[in-house]
Formats: structure tokens, sequence, C-alpha cells
């Protein structure tokens, strides 16, 4: 059991879990990530670790409510418990001097490439940050990623916030400079990501990207999260989740990650039906007791 | 002397027309007049070679012979000395291939159902309450601690001996539940969940501590392990890494590995869904890919899960299937159908990318090959396609790499098994054994078992002479 230490809501539907996990927390490296089982009904989903403190012996999870999961998920509040939590999983990203680094996050991805973005510009990169996102009242620690970034761009889709428009028009900017960057790495959206390697393309500079595929063990034994990398086969969850966004086969990435989508929709009907039809009392969680 | 009776008891099982409504436990299992004449047909000859036959030496003719006494009891403290998981054993263990095989009378008729009394005797213990142990199980503290990676049934057999040998034991597993493959892979139909459960709580009875979502070689490393306390390892990592088939579309939505399947099934559920929250496809038309027990367990769950036709699909004949002959009967019983001799070349899919076919071709057995199972190859022109809404992948397993990846000193055959003594278990790592599946590849509960038995007692040697302790 896993006590729940703090919640902060970051948007309306994007909220922070900071979770007790010292073993975790001691070994935990930008671009791993964890499997949670919220209760004993409880499916194994994946989260990227956005921070962690070996001292407090803490970890931190950013996630978007998108199914009845992250819907359950949010109802929990500090002090609450988590069932399972394994980690940290995955390899690490890899860090080092490359120069300068594009650091490109959209959506709730923004919170797995602020860790990385901070390990990068500690490595001695200069950090250039481009954060997406489809409205202002979905974005969240820009002044975080700014803190740890030597350029920083914020665009919406609207245009509510910062520029107007989508993450890849910053990024082939930057990638136009002379000299260009040494490195770009994106996470968000499997569509952005996609578009990130497209536009990334033609300047050959190496772009990595974190792929976010369906997981049921996420240590490698199960072969959910397959996904094809260069003509190869590989487990997102023991080979990745970082790959060379060049070699992804991007349509298969998104064919799987729809495979459950009906199962989903069912799931998440049934649990509004039951919110709906038992609202829980103020200031009381309800996720153990639906589950 | 009377004469030798040769006829076994029958197994009592749930009606097929009922089992595909049902995860519920397939074997009932014997009744007391029942397992007791079973037992009274034993000879108790002298030479007793089934207990030969048993990987952990169980004393066979003697908790058969308390058993016909009616010294229940007595049964259950003979057999739990030398086996901690009698009730997972007399379930899933190949006894026809192992001690009922040795049986004397089984060279007149049927051989003693061993199997079903080991069973009967293990349910009637959880039936009364736990037996107390005729000694004390335990020695002296050795003030020793042991570190065993993974709680299946390896991890387990070595565990429950060593804190018997009175050191301190902690299991790291890497998953939210006990047992290995016997929580994820073996259904609840052929081995309850309450089964396991109550047996891994026996051997934590025993003073070994249960540490669950450890995934050792990520949370902690084995180096760690050793600097932080430890003495000794024990490696019982199993092979939990799914083999595919490399084929053109097994990537399409609807193709699982055995082991996804039936984790999706037996650990998280999914059958249960949506009560239980992890969901599972399951179409009207479902090809199982394989011939073993992993490949019988995911057509039998496929049913159970609403499927309207389950095929296994299987390249050889029968003759050479390697699953349990009792399994193949309960498949086709249930309405497997089986398609022999028959290989899947690629897969066929939608524009959604979900599988919706199999282009197979038939195949034909001709010489023996290294196994000594006559080698299927392709018959000429067969070609055929299946058409299918699910696909599962039971082609094997081999061991995981994430232990030895970070284990320096550790060495690692081709096949990706943990090379180790067969007698110790001891690794090329010093103060590291290992032994199960992770250093056979996938094989059998028992023989796992038998290899955690044999480096416990090897780890208890190096603890006690090793360090003056």
């Amino acid at each position: 059991m896993h006590r729940i230490l703090r919640k902060e809501d970051l948007t309306p539907s994007v909220h922070l879990l900071e979770i007790e996990a010292p073993a975790i927390a001691r070994k935990a490296k930008a671009g791993q990530f964890v499997m949670v089982r919220l209760d004993e009904a409880g499916e194994r989903i994946p989260l990227t670790l956005a921070d962690w403190a070996p001292q407090a012996g803490s970890i931190t999870l950013v996630f978007l409510e998108v199914g009845r999961e992250t819907n359950m998920l949010a109802k929990l509040c500090a002090g609450d418990y988590l069932t399972d939590v394994a980690g940290p999983l995955g390899q690490p990203t890899h860090i080092e001097k490359f120069g300068t680094v594009v650091c490109v996050g959209g959506g709730v991805g923004v919170a797995a490439i602020a860790p990385i973005a901070r390990s990068m510009n500690e490595a001695g990169n200069r950090v250039v940050s481009i954060m997406g996102a489809r409205s202002s009242n979905l974005l969240f620690w820009e002044d975080r990623l700014k803190s740890v970034s030597h350029e920083f761009i914020v665009i919406t889709d609207d245009g509510s916030h910062g520029r107007h428009g989508v993450v890849t028009q910053p990024l082939k900017e930057v990638l136009e400079r002379a000299p260009g960057p040494d490195r770009v790495i994106a996470i968000g959206p499997a569509v952005m990501m996609k578009f990130c390697a497209l536009t990334a393309r033609p300047f050959s500079v190496k772009t990595i990207v974190s792929l976010n595929p369906i997981m049921v063990d996420g240590t490698g034994m199960c072969g959910s999260c397959r996904v094809s990398v260069a003509g190869q086969t590989r487990f997102a969850c023991l080979d990745g989740p970082d790959f060379d966004a060049q070699d992804v086969d991007w349509d298969l990435l998104l064919n799987r990650l729809r495979t459950y989508a009906d199962k989903e929709k069912q799931a998440l009907e049934m649990w509004r039906r039951q919110c709906a039809s038992a609202p829980a009392r103020e200031g009381e969680s309800s996720g153990h007791a639906q589950g | 002397m009377p004469r030798v009776d040769t006829h076994r008891e029958p197994m009592p099982k749930l009606e097929p027309s009922a089992r595909r409504e049902t995860f519920e436990e397939v074997a009932v299992g014997y009744e007391q007049a029942t397992a007791e004449h079973e037992a009274s047909r034993c000879i108790l000859c002298p030479r007793q070679p089934c207990v030969g036959g048993c990987p952990v030496g169980v004393d066979i003719p003697q908790f058969v012979k308390a058993l016909r006494e009616k010294d229940m009891p007595a049964a259950v403290r003979i057999l739990k000395s030398k086996n901690s998981l009698p009730g997972i054993c007399g379930r899933v263990c190949p006894q026809e291939s192992q001690c009922e095989r040795q049986c004397v009378i089984g060279k007149l008729g049927a051989p003693i159902a061993i199997g079903r009394l080991e069973r009967y005797v293990a349910d009637w213990e959880m039936a009364h309450g736990p037996v107390a142990a005729a000694a004390p199980t335990s020695s002296q503290p050795s003030g020793k601690r042991v570190a065993v990676v993974g709680s299946g049934p390896a991890g387990l057999t070595a565990s429950a001996d060593l804190a018997k040998s009175g050191h301190q034991v902690t299991i790291f597993e890497s998953l939210h539940t006990p047992g290995g493959v016997l929580a994820y892979g073996i259904p609840e139909f052929r081995l309850p969940q309450r089964i396991v459960k109550t047996e891994v709580e026996y051997v934590c009875s025993l003073g070994v501590e249960m540490r669950l979502n450890w995934v050792v070689g990520k949370t902690i490393t084995i180096d760690e392990i050793l600097s932080d306390g430890y003495q000794a390892v024990f490696l019982g990592t199993g092979a939990g890494l799914p083999q595919f088939l490399n084929l053109p579309g097994e990537n399409y939505g609807g193709i699982y590995s055995s082991n996804e399947f039936l984790t999706r099934i037996n650990l998280m559920k999914a059958y249960l869904f949506p009560s239980y929250r992890t969901p599972i496809n399951i179409g009207q038309v479902v090809a199982v890919i394989g011939g073993g027990n992993v490949a019988m367990d995911s057509a039998r769950c496929a049913l159970r899960s609403g499927a309207r036709e389950v095929y296994l699909v299987y390249r050889r004949s029968r003759t050479e299937m390697p699953a349990r002959e009792e399994e193949i009967e309960n498949a086709l019983e249930e309405g497997v159908i089986f398609k022999l001799l028959t290989n899947p070349r690629k897969f066929l899919g939608n524009d959604q990318g979900q599988v919706t076919g199999m282009e197979c071709v038939e195949m034909e057995l001709g010489e023996p090959d290294q196994s000594g199972r006559r080698r299927p190859v392709v018959k000429p022109g067969s070609e055929f396609v299946m058409k299918v809404d699910t696909v599962v992948v039971a082609v094997g397993t081999t061991p995981h790499p994430l232990v030895p990846s970070t284990t320096p000193g550790l060495t690692v055959s081709a096949h990706g098994t943990i090379a180790a003594d067969e007698g110790s278990g001891q690794t090329t790592r010093p103060a590291v054994w290992a032994g199960g599946d992770a250093t056979t590849g996938s094989a059998t509960v028992i023989s796992a078992m038998g290899a955690g038995r044999r480096a416990a007692a090897a780890i208890d040697h190096y603890l006690r002479k090793g360090t003056g302790g």
C-alpha cells in the first residue's frame, strides 16, 4: 500500500499525486515509469515518473483523466492509498552533453518531459523547451519547465496563451537555425510525436520519443506493449519507452492504442452512471469504496 | 493376501456442458470414501519406486497408509514435511510421468491415483484448519538472511525449506500477487486461486517475508541485495518472456501472447469485466496456436469467456502434443476444435489494424528431428485462410533477461537460461543460486520445486559452513 502524500489539480482534468514509495524514489531516473493498480479490481496502468525525491521517499505522478481508471484515480485525495505501485520500469532516457537539446512536451506529456529537460540541463546542454496544449486551461508546469530551459516557447492550438498553433511549428523554426540542435526529445500524444518525427526527418537530427502503448505487467512478461521499431518488434516496457522517432511504425502504435476503445467507453459510461447515482460526499474520497 | 485391485477411482468432474459457463474447478475432488478406497489399492510395496519418481521425494506410501487408516493429520504432516505446496501439486503435477509412472500396480492396471490422493489430503487440511507440525519445523535461527527472487513454485519451495532450516527469508516478487505462473498462468478452473493463496500463506507462516511489487533488476539489483545484509540469493525467476512466431501481421490488435491472454484473465480477472477493470477482447472465433498445456489453458479460457468457436492450431499431430493427456481430453470434451498438422503463415487484418484471419498451410510429418519427434514439413499447395477474430500465440516462453542483464558475473546460455549446476543450482556468481524454469526453460511446477529444494539444501550447507555460522 502506498500513501498519497499530496494531491494537486494541475488543470481541471490533469492531476498530480505525490506518493510514498521510497524504494522507487531511490532508483528513479528521467524517462522511467511505474505501474499503478488502484485497488483489488483495478487495471495495472503505466504512469510516467514526473518527479521523485529520494530523501523524502516519494514519487510524483501526473495523469490526465481519460478512461475509467484515471477518472477513479482523480477522485483520490491526500491520505488515501494506492494498492500497488511497481517500478521504476523501462530504460532511463539517454542523458549526456549533446550540445543543444530541444524538449517538446504536449498536453500531459509536459510532466514527462520536465525531468528530462532538467537532467539535460544538469548535463550541460543548452535546453530549448517547447510546450503545447489545446488551450490555456490545459497548461501546467510552465514555470517549472521554463526554469530548467535556456529558451522557452509555449503554444496553444487556440492561441489562448503563448503562440497560436501546434508544437511542430516552433520545432521546425528551431531545427532551421544554423547551427541546428543536436537532439530532439518529444513526448505527448502519439499523433503529436508522429508529427514531430515527420517535422524533424529532413534535418537528420536524432529525435527521441517516449511511446505509450497499452501495458499489463510492464515488466516484459506479456507483450501487450509491442511496437515495431526499424522493422523489429520491441517491447516498450523493456526496451523502451524511448525509441528513435524515425524508426517507429506510428500507424501500428495508433491502431494498437485503439484496441479496447469500445470497452473503455463502456466502462467510462458505467462509472459515470455510478457516480451520478451515488455521488461522493463532499471532502470524502470514493475511490476505494467503489472498487 | 487379497487380489490386487487394478481399477482406479475416477475423478468426479463438472459436466462438460456446464463448464462453458463457469471458471469453477473442473475436477471436483474425491469424497472421503473414494479416497480411502483408492488408498486401499496401494500394496505398500517395500521398494516404493513412487518415491523415487517424485522430484521432491514425498514419502508417498506413508501418507497413503495414514489416509486409509483415517489418520488425516498424520497424512498431512507426512505430505507437508516434503512438499510445502501439496494442494497445488495434487492438481497440476504430471503424476502420470512421475510418481504414478513408477507405481508397481501400473504394470497390472491403473496405477494408484497418487496425485488425486495428495490433493484430497491437502484439501482436507484446508477444510479442517491447519494441522500442527509433529516436531518443531524450524531449526535454531541461523542469523543468516536469504533473498529469494520470484514467488513461483521454485521460489516458494526454496523459501519454505530455508525458513525451516532457520534462515531468515525474504521473497522479492515483481507482480502484485504471489505465486508466479501459479497466479498469472494456470487458470482458476484447473487451480483455484484460493488454493495458491492458502499455500503461499503457509510458506509465509514459516517466517518468510513476502515483498510484492519488487522488480529485481529495477527496484533493487542483486548487487544491492547482497550488500544489504543478505548472505545468499536464490533466483526462481521463471520463464516469463513470451515467444512470438515472427510472422507478418503478428502485431495486429486481437493477437495475444498466451502470457498476456492468461494474465488478463487469471491475474486481472478480465472475464469479470467491467466489475474487474482490465478488459480483454474475445471474438466469436478464436485460434490458439500451440500444443502444450498453456495452449490448452488458453483455449479453455477462451471458451469460458464467450467465444463461439475455439480452434487449437498445432503443426504436428496429436501424438506429438506436449500437453498432458488429461488436459487434451478436457479441452476436447469442452468443445475445442483441434486443427492438427496446420501451421499459420501470416495474419490478415482490417483497416483498423485488428486481426481478421490467418493464412495457414497443412503439414505432414517427416523424419524425426533432434527432439525425437517427427518433423512437420509443409504440404505443397495446401494454403488456406481461416477467418478468426482473436488469436492466442502459445508457442512457449523463455527466461526473462532482467535479472541476468543487471547482475555482473551471472552467465546465461544462448537460450537465455541462467547457467547453474544441475545438482546444487549454484550459478557462476558467488552466493547466487538459481533453479526452475529460469535455468531449464519452460518445464513443470514440480521440477521447479525439486530444483528449489536442492538449491535450498546447497544454500543451507553454504551458510552453515561458509562463514562459520
